[in-house]
């Protein structure tokens, strides 16, 4: 074997050794805080690994989703959590007790271990090649109204999951809201040097986030990947100390919130009425139905990604 | 082994070792990190899966899915991160009550 066919295997090696190398220090690391760094470090290593997998559409969700804004979610958990509690727990009761706990790890260690061979083997055992759905996908893209065939099967061929997700956020925000969200973080001041990189990133993002839709329909992108970039907007600009006008986040926020979900059911219900089947496109209006619908599911889906970092909830009417 | 079965195998080890840590961590902060490592492991699997294809493009669907999978992730990440403060506001305590029968 050549030098040359034999690169990209150790590319690959490498790469997952280190994904499971910083998964485990993720997990094993004695600071949350350092756990936390780790986990984004894995979530950038996942992105490579997505590149390799001939994926990039996940790598660009990984980036944005996966690596930033959920590690800027578990920073942000960590600071209220030590703020909260500001000495770490570890008496020399429990010291003792997780003494004799460790000693008995091996149990889950050993059935984990026989767990990880089963699966192992599974894959091992799947054929080595199989062509799934790509050939129906393939079969049929000309008449889903774009050509990129992730995008195809998110708002088209499977647009119910799609439905059902930005369904899944809406309901994940209200569960915070209802357990009465967290109480407003102390602003203090960013610094110059986020303000000036707030103040410069912002419309660059925003104009990427209306890229990454436009471009969804022929190559990588789409509207979660334009949601994700649009609230990583939104989080910079609350750790900048932007705060929306009291004003916004009564009604105009609420409809803003519900405008994916609600154009997509309203779609899926004409439908219905029309005769055909669930989120069933006519061909020829395809592509523009589809562009709208992912321009609301991206604006939606970015503002609850926000208001989920926020995790504050506005009062119910204006002036209360 | 194939580059897909090679992330498929790294996916499963990804999967345990979030388990694993899922069990005998105690710190629930730790515990959330601890499940979206084991759901990252179950997107490679499937993402992996859809790459047997050989030369050709990969499988879509499975690709679909795991953009959806990681969407639904981080709203149930950021769900459980505000129970979780919500638990300490309460109790003072990061982990969940020991009901050890002394």
């Amino acid at each position: 074997m050549d030098a040359l066919t034999l690169l990209p295997r150790i590319f690959d090696g490498v790469t997952g050794l280190a994904l499971l190398l910083l998964a485990f220090w993720a997990l094993a690391s004695p600071r949350l805080f350092t756990g936390i760094v780790m986990f984004v470090a894995f979530g950038l290593m996942m992105s490579i690994a997505w590149v390799r997998l001939d994926a990039p559409d996940i790598a660009l969700a990984e980036v944005a989703i996966g690596a930033g804004l959920t590690g800027a979610l578990l920073l942000a958990a960590l600071a209220r959590l030590s703020a909260a509690q500001p000495a770490q727990e570890s008496t020399s009761q429990s010291v003792k007790r997780k003494q004799t706990l460790r000693l008995f790890r091996w149990v889950p260690a050993l059935l984990l271990a026989m767990v990880a061979a089963g699966l192992a083997y599974a894959v091992q055992s799947l054929p080595p090649d199989s062509p799934g759905l790509s050939a129906d996908v393939a079969a049929n893209i000309a008449r889903s109204g774009v050509s990129n065939p992730v995008t195809a099967v998110l708002l088209n061929f499977r647009g119910y999951d799609t439905l059902l997700e930005i369904l899944v956020l809406l309901l994940a925000l209200i569960s915070v809201w209802t357990l009465g969200g967290l109480s407003s973080r102390r602003t203090v001041s960013a610094g110059p040097v986020l303000d000036v990189l707030t103040r410069v990133l912002t419309p660059v993002l925003l104009l990427l986030s209306a890229y990454l839709l436009w471009a969804g329909a022929r190559s990588p992108g789409g509207a979660f990947q334009a949601a994700a970039v649009l609230a990583a907007a939104g989080v910079l600009l609350l750790l900048a100390g932007w705060r929306p006008h009291p004003r916004l986040t009564g009604l105009p926020l609420r409809l803003v919130l519900v405008a994916g979900p609600v154009l997509f059911l309203a779609f899926s219900l004409t439908t219905i009425a029309t005769g055909r089947n669930l989120m069933e496109y006519p061909p020829p209006q395809a592509g523009v139905l589809i562009f709208f619908l992912e321009a609301a599911a991206t604006l939606s889906i970015g503002v609850t990604l926000v208001a989920l970092f926020l995790a504050e909830r506005p009062p119910d009417k204006e002036g209360q | 082994m194939s580059a897909a079965h090679f992330f498929a195998l790294v996916g499963v080890g990804l999967f345990c070792l979030g388990l694993y840590a899922l069990i005998v961590r105690a710190h629930l902060l730790r515990k959330i990190l601890a499940v979206n490592v084991m759901g990252s492991g179950v997107f490679l699997v499937l993402a992996a899966l859809a790459k047997r294809t050989g030369n050709a493009a990969p499988d879509p669907v499975p690709q679909a899915m795991v953009i959806t999978g990681i969407v639904v992730a981080v709203a149930a990440t950021a769900f459980a991160l505000v129970l979780m403060l919500r638990l300490v506001a309460e109790t003072g305590r990061a982990k969940l009550p020991d009901e050890r029968i002394e």
